[in-house]
């Protein structure tokens, strides 16, 4: 499946929609078809503070924790909070409904560290 | 057959790979962990019916006039007591009553077939073989023979326009010598799901027409391939125990809850000594069903707590959807915390979540 070509993504999986000095932030379709069905999702605190790339919580499947990182760092606005009662929107719909969570950027700079949809889509496929 | 990597493939590794299973390496095979999905699979066992590949399981035949006696000195449940055809759980122990495995005897016309875990199948055979007596032969069948399982509530109308054998007459926990789509194949009513079910002994090299063959005839019912993954949660659900986790080498079955399985009227046994003492001491910490109160999941060697004070680990753990879609878990906890009704705490990463100690099984199956 082709990545939407305007968001960026992380090495990691993960993938960002900015807007101006905010960001929302999910997992890729790749990521979730690898993980299989996600029963869980751990996020961090409205309000902490995160650095870019860090680990900021887990993805657990049926049979595995998953660590997240966050492809950029600021201060977290706002958490997906449906994902609570279903997790599994992250399966169905990765880069809509399944969306994780909101940081207000720290520095719009962090974004020159992502990489394009076509770039991804190679790491995407050697892995 | 076997790969550069050190992994042997099943006689059904090309009907997996074909079909998209992802596979992993597990007791020494690549084995399909799942198809679609083990959310799906799970779904497909508990309404319609599953197939699965068992053939990394280990299957010794033993023979000869000695074999029942032999194995009575070696098990902790009765063996020459079993009728032709019968098949029967059994747990071959350590001389501490730690558990060497736990397998399934099945008692055929002119022989036994003894099923072992896949990750013990070495450590099975050589014990097997150490312990030899006279009048008992064994063959190890690991990698040649192959092992299908069929499992859920369809299963008996799945599998019966293709055999030979009426499967309605064969009560739980029998087996029957017939044939399958025409192949010889010995046919149990046992499983590892907590659902009605066959299991199927077939020659390798006739195992890849038969599992392409059911799922072609029972595709319109609804029967799905099953990864290694769905029979997991399974299991779990079910208050079935999984060597490695609920019973080792350092875990009994006492320990484990598996004292219907013991027969101490049986006067020697490897571990018989160790075994009573224990249950007559009463004090070991043992095996407990925990349903966790949150949404986190419990996953295996997570810390567990009771009154402040750690006593023991989770074993194993999962979201489980035939108990409401809450996260189940076994766990090896000291006696006080294991009473039923108390509540405890799991550590997950760093914080502590509370579940409720509930008996096994979590599920049950309405007949």
């Amino acid at each position: 499946m082709a990545q939407p070509e305007n968001l960026l993504y992380s090495k990691e999986h993960e993938w960002v929609k900015i807007d101006g000095e905010t960001a929302t932030v999910g997992i890729t379709d790749y990521a979730q078809n690898s993980l299989g069905d996600i029963v869980y999702v751990e996020l961090p605190r409205v309000g902490k503070a995160i650095e870019q790339f860090g680990n900021i919580g887990v993805v657990e499947s049926v049979k595995a924790v998953s660590d997240l990182f966050t492809p950029v760092g600021g201060e977290v606005l706002e958490i997906n909070g449906a994902l609570e009662a279903d997790p599994a929107a992250v399966n169905r719909d990765p880069y809509g409904a399944g969306w994780l969570f909101k940081v207000k950027l720290k520095d719009t700079g962090e974004k020159s560290n992502l990489l394009s949809a076509q770039d991804y889509e190679k790491i995407a496929h050697d892995v | 057959m076997s790969t550069s990597s050190g992994l042997r493939r099943t006689a059904l590794y090309d009907e997996h790979s074909k079909h998209g299973a992802r596979l992993v390496p597990f007791a020494g095979f690549e084995m399909p962990v799942q198809y679609s999905s083990i959310l799906k699979e799970h779904d497909a066992v508990r309404h319609r019916a599953g197939l699965f590949d068992l053939s990394h399981m280990a299957q010794f035949v033993l023979e000869g006039p000695n074999v029942a006696p032999w194995a009575e000195t070696l098990t902790i449940n009765a063996v020459e007591s079993m009728k032709p055809m019968q098949a029967r759980y059994n747990i071959f122990c350590n001389a501490q009553g730690g558990a060497h495995d736990d397998t399934i005897f099945y008692r055929l016309n002119q022989r036994w077939l003894l099923v072992v875990n896949g990750a013990n199948a070495d450590k099975m055979w050589a014990h097997l073989n150490a312990n030899l007596a006279e009048g008992v032969r064994l063959e190890n069948l690991h990698g040649r023979n192959a092992l299908i399982a069929i499992q859920g509530p369809k299963s008996l109308a799945m599998l019966q326009p293709h055999v030979d054998v009426d499967l309605a007459g064969l009560k739980y926990y029998f087996c029957a010598e017939g044939n399958v789509y025409g192949r010889p194949a010995v046919i149990a009513r046992t499983g590892y799901t907590g659902e009605d079910g066959f299991e199927l002994f077939v020659f390798g090299d006739h195992a890849p027409e038969i599992w392409a063959a059911l799922l072609r005839d029972n595709a319109g019912e609804g029967l799905e391939p099953c990864g290694l993954g769905a029979r997991d949660v399974l299991r779990l659900e079910a208050g079935m125990p999984l060597y490695g986790h609920e019973l080792t080498e350092a875990i009994t079955p006492v320990q484990a809850g598996l004292q219907w399985a013991l027969k101490t009227s049986k006067p020697e046994f490897i571990g018989r000594n160790a075994l009573v003492e224990q249950m007559q001491r009463d004090d070991y910490p043992r095996i407990a069903g925990l349903i966790m109160k949150g949404r986190a999941p419990a996953r295996e060697g997570y810390a567990v707590y009771y009154e402040g004070k750690a006593v023991g680990e989770i074993r194993s753990g999962s979201m489980a959807p035939s108990v409401g879609g809450q996260n189940i878990a076994t766990a090896l906890l000291s006696r006080d915390a294991a009473t039923e009704g108390s509540t405890v705490e799991v550590d997950i990463r760093g914080t502590r979540h509370e579940a409720t100690i509930v008996p096994l099984p979590f599920y049950k199956r309405t007949k």
